[in-house]
């Protein structure tokens, strides 16, 4: 056969086999709901890592004690019922009826308990929450009891804590991992069953549903009430990560829910016909700045002060977000119209001109240091937030050395406490999804430890650490919230930060797709394909 | 022949030793902290130090050398700080759609370029020719993220004949795969067009004005079997020299095209691992790409002997 011949024969054979291939009726008929995450998922463990992806990857496979309704009232999830001692020592619990791990086991209290050590040894919320822990035990089969050696009042906080690091119960067996080691096993109880098998890194992740799961006969709510799966599988698409593609693919019916919509599209969605924009989070998101305290010239609370004053959000929500129904100025550090939405001390900024700040920066002693303002230029969702705040501290009088750099030299970075000749840092920028920081206790700037603080920026105030001590010992809710807004007050005070404002990420999705609920997250049960 | 290529394979271990090298050194003195990107954002201090401390990254540079040499005297190029699986893993799963992807893009682009190159060289300073270069042009300038939303546009949007993204593997049906890369190639192959019809109608201009082409014409060969037998022919080196390049640029990584249409591949996988600071991913996907541009370099001056019976090792 010659070369020709046999080039022209292996042609048509392929283009036979591409054709019947091409024709060939898809193998089963599975409802697969099609999402596009808004970013890459690589570590699966989320007690082991605070990045959101394994957190939404764990409400997939894991189920919790407790959850968070959508107004952040804390509610049983795994627990049938509950006591407390009248000196809130004693807590005893009951785990529900059915409740089974995807390898057919039954959850035990031995499980919870193993599963809240580790939880414990990495959680900052968990890591207070066993300062008072005297030990854990099992009295009966379904009844798990923790003893405290004095009161505390975040019991069921900390239990129900809906976002990073969020106490997923797992078998023993897993929760016995060493707490500064990954797991290598992906068991839960929870709605979904991890496919291991079918994981491929930077490609796709899939879930399916877990016929024996029992939920709850609430409607859901949070990360509370009934987990219904309606969909046999869940395909998470993580390799589509150009935004344009999405909507693109979204348009033509090749996925089903974008869950981070890009605001430069928002319009285009709000435009077709055979899209939607479910409303998935009543408060969203916080941008905020983050000063170091420990370099001058924000070891000074006064040029704080004069910074918090030149910040105006508008300005850094219309340049980021631009889109006016998506975002609102807020002075609450705990988030607007959640438990502890306080706006305590807030005038300083809220109330706030330029000519305020130039005045306190003139007043503070500011020698002229350049602030080195470090500006990820590769995060979308944030990389415009550093420009607006160069310029206002600018125009306050500051004098301002704006860095680039990519993400994750920025987060490499802002872990330094160096000072700025050997490569530290004054001022970054990021956001928070409002579950990490409505709580006075989950929210890492309240504390005030100086370089024992348990986040970037090392701000120091005893009054402040006083004040969250008492926060974490009171039980009646009034003292609470007093105790909260004292806190508040105190954060504006002192500056341990600003913030920039909040605002809502829109999710994408296709006009089929129904059942979605207010979840504060990003969540995927109760959801049916048509 | 055979020393020569002896003589080649073995010049491939310094240059990869050198690389090796240089990417372990640039990795550990850039800025960036890979404990840091798998703690999260809310991480602590602590944390990330414990991270750190596991990952060995608490140890010093030369200490990390130690160890990281030894390993890959023993064929060991590690585990992915950020996936947690074998280096090898990762770039075999991601093989697979980037060589796909390279093979479609050339057999396009050296079956329109070529001709067309041809053609141009034949019409030398005529309407045709001003017409090919001109479009030559315009496929060197176009931004290929462009063109890929044009293509997308166009194509899958308002005709929809063809997805917008995704790839199918082959294990799941030639048809699948193949219908899936379609929009990429073509979004690819537009580049190379414009580069191998440039070069094909410059190497064939020259042998055009060459004596042999006035015998063969004096002889009354028909003007086709001239240009494919006689001045493609000799035309093919420079060709076969850019083809080469074309395919180890594009195993080396099409990341916006990758990006764009949701293509698993190497060079995605590149630019997450540097974006994750995922060192010993990094590090081993660069000697991959080391070795594919040795191997076909290689390739390449050995298809020059059978392009042209001068040419001896």
């Amino acid at each position: 056969m010659s070369p020709r011949s046999l080039f022209k024969r292996s042609a048509a054979a392929f283009l036979v086999g591409a054709a019947l291939t091409a024709a060939a009726p898809a193998s089963a008929q599975q409802t697969v709901l099609r999402v596009v995450p808004h970013s890459n998922l690589a570590v699966l463990d989320p007690i082991w890592t605070t990045a959101y992806m394994s957190r939404n990857h764990g409400y997939m496979i894991y189920d919790t004690l407790f959850g968070t309704d959508e107004k952040g009232v804390i509610k049983p999830q795994m627990v049938e019922s509950w006591t407390e001692s009248p000196d809130h020592r004693l807590w005893t619990f009951k785990l529900r009826k059915g409740l089974e791990f995807h390898d057919g086991k039954p959850v035990t209290p031995d499980d919870v308990i193993a599963s809240l050590q580790r939880w414990g040894k990495r959680d900052a919320m968990g890591s207070a929450l066993f300062q008072f822990v005297q030990r854990m035990d099992s009295p009966a089969p379904d009844t798990f009891r923790i003893f405290l050696g004095e009161a505390c009042g975040f019991m069921l906080e900390a239990l129900g804590k809906p976002s990073s690091s969020v106490p997923f119960i797992m078998p023993k067996r897993v929760a016995d991992t060493d707490p500064f080691k990954q797991i290598e096993e992906y068991v839960g109880s929870g709605p979904y069953i991890f496919k291991a098998d079918e994981f491929k890194p930077g490609d796709k992740a899939v879930y399916l549903k877990n016929t024996k799961y029992v939920p709850r006969s609430e409607a859901p709510s949070g990360t509370t009430g009934g987990k219904r799966v309606y969909v046999d599988r869940v395909e998470w698409n993580l390799a589509l990560r150009d935004t344009q593609a999405q909507v693109s693919a979204l348009q033509k019916g090749e996925i089903d829910i974008i869950e981070s919509l890009g605001f430069d599209h928002f319009e285009t969605v709000k435009k077709d016909d055979t899209l939607q924009m479910p409303k998935y989070a009543t408060y969203g998101l916080q941008y905020m700045a983050r000063f170091n305290h420990l370099n001058k010239p924000f070891d000074n609370p006064k040029v704080r002060e004069a910074a918090i004053a030149a910040f105006s959000q508008e300005a850094f929500l219309r340049a980021q977000v631009g889109v006016k129904e998506l975002y609102k100025p807020c002075g609450s550090m705990f988030i607007c119209g959640t438990p502890y939405g306080s706006t305590a001390g807030s005038d300083i900024q809220m109330k706030s001109n330029m000519k305020k700040a130039q005045d306190l920066l003139k007043a503070s002693g500011y020698d002229g240091t350049p602030i080195v303002l470090m500006k990820p230029t590769d995060l979308a969702s944030i990389q415009k937030l550093p420009d607006v705040g160069a310029q206002l501290l600018r125009q306050a009088g500051f004098k301002v050395d704006l860095q680039a750099m990519d993400w994750q030299t920025l987060v490499g970075r802002r872990a330094k406490r160096d000072p700025i000749d050997k490569g530290g840092w004054h001022m970054f920028m990021t956001a928070w999804q409002a579950f990490d920081v409505w709580s006075p206790i989950a929210n890492p700037t309240t504390d005030t430890r100086g370089e024992k603080s348990t986040w970037f920026g090392w701000a120091t105030d005893d009054k402040m650490v006083t004040l969250r001590n008492q926060f974490m010992r009171a039980t009646d809710e009034a003292e609470k919230k007093k105790l909260a807004d004292q806190m508040h007050a105190r954060m504006y005070e002192i500056g341990t930060h600003v913030i920039l404002g909040e605002y809502n990420q829109p999710m994408a999705a296709r006009k089929n797709i129904s059942g979605f609920f207010v979840t504060n997250g990003n969540i995927y049960w109760n959801l049916k394909k048509n | 022949m055979f020393a020569f290529l002896a003589r080649r394979l073995a010049a491939t271990i310094p240059v990869l030793v050198v690389v090796a090298v240089l990417v372990f050194l640039m990795l550990r003195l850039t800025p960036g902290d890979p404990a840091a990107v798998l703690a999260g954002d809310a991480a602590s201090p602590e944390q990330i130090a414990q991270i750190r401390e596991g990952l060995g990254l608490d140890k010093s540079i030369p200490e990390q050398f130690v160890i990281w040499a030894n390993r890959m005297l023993h064929g060991d190029l590690g585990r992915s700080y950020y996936y947690k699986t074998e280096v090898t893993t990762l770039v075999a799963q991601r093989l697979e759609p980037t060589l796909s992807l390279t093979v479609v893009t050339i057999i396009v682009a050296v079956l329109v370029a070529v001709p067309l190159g041809v053609i141009a060289a034949w019409r030398f300073g005529g309407w045709l020719d001003r017409m090919l270069m001109g479009f030559s042009v315009m496929g060197f300038s176009v931004p290929v993220f462009v063109l890929a939303y044009l293509l997308i546009w166009g194509v899958s949007l308002k005709l929809g004949w063809l997805p917008v993204q995704g790839y199918k593997r082959i294990a799941d049906g030639l048809g699948p795969w193949f219908i899936h890369l379609m929009l990429p190639a073509i979004t690819l192959s537009v580049v190379y067009i414009a580069l191998i019809a440039r070069v094909t109608r410059a190497a064939v201009l020259e042998t055009l004005g060459e004596d042999y082409i006035r015998t063969a014409r004096a002889k009354g060969l028909p003007e086709s079997k001239v240009l494919m037998r006689h001045a493609l022919a000799n035309a093919a080196v420079p060709i076969a020299t850019v083809i080469g390049i074309g395919i180890a640029l594009l195993i080396g990584g099409v990341v916006v095209t990758e990006s764009v249409y949701a293509i698993p591949g190497l060079g995605r996988l590149t630019v997450d691992a540097v974006l994750a600071r995922d060192f010993p991913t990094i590090q081993g996907v660069i000697l991959f790409f080391s070795l594919v541009y040795v191997v076909i370099n290689l390739l390449v001056d050995l298809s020059y002997v059978f392009f042209d019976p001068r040419i001896r090792y």
